[in-house]
């Protein structure tokens, strides 16, 4: 916790103390200083107060770690269709778990799940553990906490991850607090230390920060994950084992009745695009139609930063970034988009990023393969025309 | 029926960094706001309230938060409870997440509403762990509701590729999409109105379970161990801006994309 030191705190230093804090969770309070409740733990204070703040290390209740092993992967499984985001997780486990030497479980759950278990089979797992019940057929979120309970309690996994997806992120927080354990959303970097801590990093803060986030003392440690952060494995691992799970012991109560579950016509996500043109707040209006061109001739789409969405030029769907899209095309242009993490985040491991912008010292040029500092209007208008010539 | 809509006071602009020299903080403005995605939940909370019914907006945060609940009420919300307390500070989403489960607790709701997720923190995960902690049923993503009849609630949730209409039996808490209802703008006549508009506070002593360890820090299993600015890690080619439509046209045609 963090500790005041009143006998640090004058007149004379008690206003820049509260100015270190970038969320104003310092506070004046008679003549010294308390912490409100709007502190996150930065710990900055305790950098820059000269002692007038210090971090004292609260005694914890320690958990033993050799109990809880391997990395679990939650493969999520909707309408009978198994998402690709389920094999990109376990590719992720089975290069962290090799380095610690731990197993890789897949936990499947839904109803007549014959095919899609075959189907993981060579995904990276060491086991399959499959709840296949027709009570389980539609996402019911209370029978499938309860199922996810019973697979923790039995298997112990040290780490979960689970996809953030609509689903993923209902159930993983509905299970982690189950365990009253620690859930990291939108984990862009995962690595593993000697003693199975899973490091979860994040961009954090509302800013231009990335985050190392630990669960040091409790388990099993939770994380999500997007679809398109991480790859599958590029060969086929060894056959996993498959185990069937008794479900006779596990309540399958329900407050929440399925009226109908409805398969929406497959709308095209600019997740799925090979090739994107993306804009931000230093693209006219009126240049739309050009980047439009630029996308067509490319065979792409057009997608925009989260400003470009509230401004009401672009709807939600066309968003880049952790409130919006995860990314990963063949190519991607930035126009006019200075690239804050919150957008980086979301399409950062595409192949080919091209972008243009004015500010040479604009973060996008850190993830940018090809970089040009100038106006994108005179190299918009060059290129389609060069593209219209050569066809 | 009592609805309780969750909201957060955020930061106005997501343009803090880090000082890549010393690793310290940097912001440019103070200034907050309520987070844009609390607007839908407070809008489908005045939706399903009908006569007799009383909505109250419960947020946690500093005593500067009270701001963002002042908002609430003129957009017509009835109430607003600050939860705060030095021992609320440094919480994570299971800590921040039990904190208003036991203010929940107080006032016993038929339905809590929450935003989709907050701009500052992005994570959406707080509705879902909260309705654990009251034992309640929850639904995400929710982007219709068609009514509340004898004890539960219709709705969809939009699942991806898949809506899921449910019927769900109420208490329940639901987290709603941007779709449902477009919100209305504050009143500032109404609150003019209203006069000086009077909040009610909880801390750790008005709940259930008073015990600090399972608030703030201590109660918070993951740890921030390190910030870092992001990294630099690609190799790049700087066109001149002079020759970058033709240096980026020939890069098109030799990886076979025109």
């Amino acid at each position: 916790m963090l500790k005041v030191n009143d006998s640090k705190i004058t007149s004379e230093n008690i206003d820049s103390i509260i100015k270190v804090c970038p969320f104003n969770a310092i506070e004046k309070v008679g003549n010294t200083v308390q912490i409100n409740a709007a502190c996150k733990m930065c710990k900055i204070c305790v950098k820059k107060t000269n002692g007038a703040i210090e971090f004292v290390e609260d005694e914890v209740k320690k958990v033993n770690k050799d109990e809880w092993k391997g990395l679990a992967v939650y493969c999520e499984v909707l309408c009978g269709k198994l998402h690709p985001v389920a094999k990109e997780l376990l590719g992720e486990a089975r290069n962290l778990a090799d380095k610690t030497n731990q197993p890789v479980y897949a936990l499947v759950i839904g109803s007549d799940l014959g095919a899609i278990v075959d189907d993981l089979k060579d995904a990276g797992a060491d086991k399959i553990f499959v709840y296949d019940d027709e009570k389980l057929k539609d996402f019911l979120i209370e029978r499938y906490t309860n199922v996810f309970e019973d697979f923790i309690n039995k298997i112990k996994p040290s780490s979960i991850l689970v996809a953030s997806t609509n689903l993923g992120r209902v159930l993983a927080p509905k299970v982690a607090a189950r365990f009253k354990t620690g859930l990291t959303a939108d984990c862009t970097m995962l690595e593993i230390k000697e003693n199975t801590d899973l490091v979860q990093i994040r961009p954090a803060f509302g800013g231009n920060i990335m985050a190392r986030i630990v669960t040091p003392n409790a388990r099993p440690q939770f994380c999500t994950v997007r679809y398109k952060i991480f790859s599958k494995l590029e060969e086929p691992y060894k056959l996993a084992e498959v185990v069937n799970m008794d479900l006779s012991k596990i309540s399958m109560e329900s407050n929440i009745e399925c009226v109908k579950n409805e398969e929406k016509p497959a709308a095209f996500s600019i997740s799925d695009a090979d090739v994107i043109v993306a804009v931000g707040r230093g693209v006219d209006k009126g240049d739309l139609p050009a980047i439009q061109k630029l996308a067509d001739l490319l065979g792409g789409q057009v997608a925009c930063t989260r400003p470009l969405v509230e401004s009401g030029w672009f709807d939600a769907k066309a968003q880049i970034g952790l409130s919006g899209r995860t990314v990963k095309p063949k190519l991607i242009f930035t126009f006019g988009i200075s690239g804050a993490v919150q957008f980086t985040a979301g399409m950062q491991n595409s192949s080919l990023i091209v972008s243009v912008n004015t500010d040479e010292k604009a973060p996008i040029f850190n993830v940018a393969h090809i970089a040009v500092v100038g106006d994108y209007k005179e190299i918009l208008k060059e290129l389609i025309s060069k593209i219209e010539e050569g066809k | 029926m009592n609805i309780v809509v969750c909201v957060k006071q955020v930061p106005m602009s997501g343009d803090a960094k880090v000082d890549p020299v010393t690793g310290v903080m940097i912001r440019s403005s103070a200034d907050t706001k309520l987070n844009p995605f609390d607007l839908y939940a407070i809008e489908t909370a005045l939706r399903l309230k009908k006569e007799g019914d009383r909505v109250v907006a419960l947020t946690m945060g500093p005593p500067s938060a009270a701001a963002a609940l002042e908002e609430c009420i003129a957009m017509g919300i009835d109430d607003g409870i600050l939860v705060t307390d030095r021992a609320f500070a440094g919480a994570d989403v299971l800590a921040t997440s039990y904190t208003l489960s036991q203010a929940i607790r107080r006032v016993n709701p038929d339905i809590i509403i929450c935003g989709k997720q907050t701009t500052d923190g992005d994570t959406a995960q707080v509705g879902a762990e909260i309705s654990e902690f009251l034992a309640i049923p929850c639904v995400s993503n929710v982007d219709n509701v068609e009514g509340v009849k004898d004890g539960y609630i219709t709705l969809t949730s939009n699942l991806g590729d898949v809506e899921e209409t449910l019927k769900v039996k109420m208490p329940c808490l639901i987290s709603v999409e941007k779709e449902i209802y477009t919100p209305r703008l504050p009143s500032y006549k109404r609150k003019k109105g209203l006069g000086k508009i009077e909040l009610k506070t909880l801390t750790l002593q008005d709940f259930i379970d008073k015990d600090p360890n399972n608030y703030g820090l201590k109660g918070s299993p993951t740890q921030v161990e390190r910030i870092f600015p992001p990294e630099v890690k690609v190799e790049k080619l700087a066109l001149d801006k002079a020759d970058a439509a033709g240096g980026i046209y020939k890069i098109l045609k030799d990886k076979k994309f025109i």
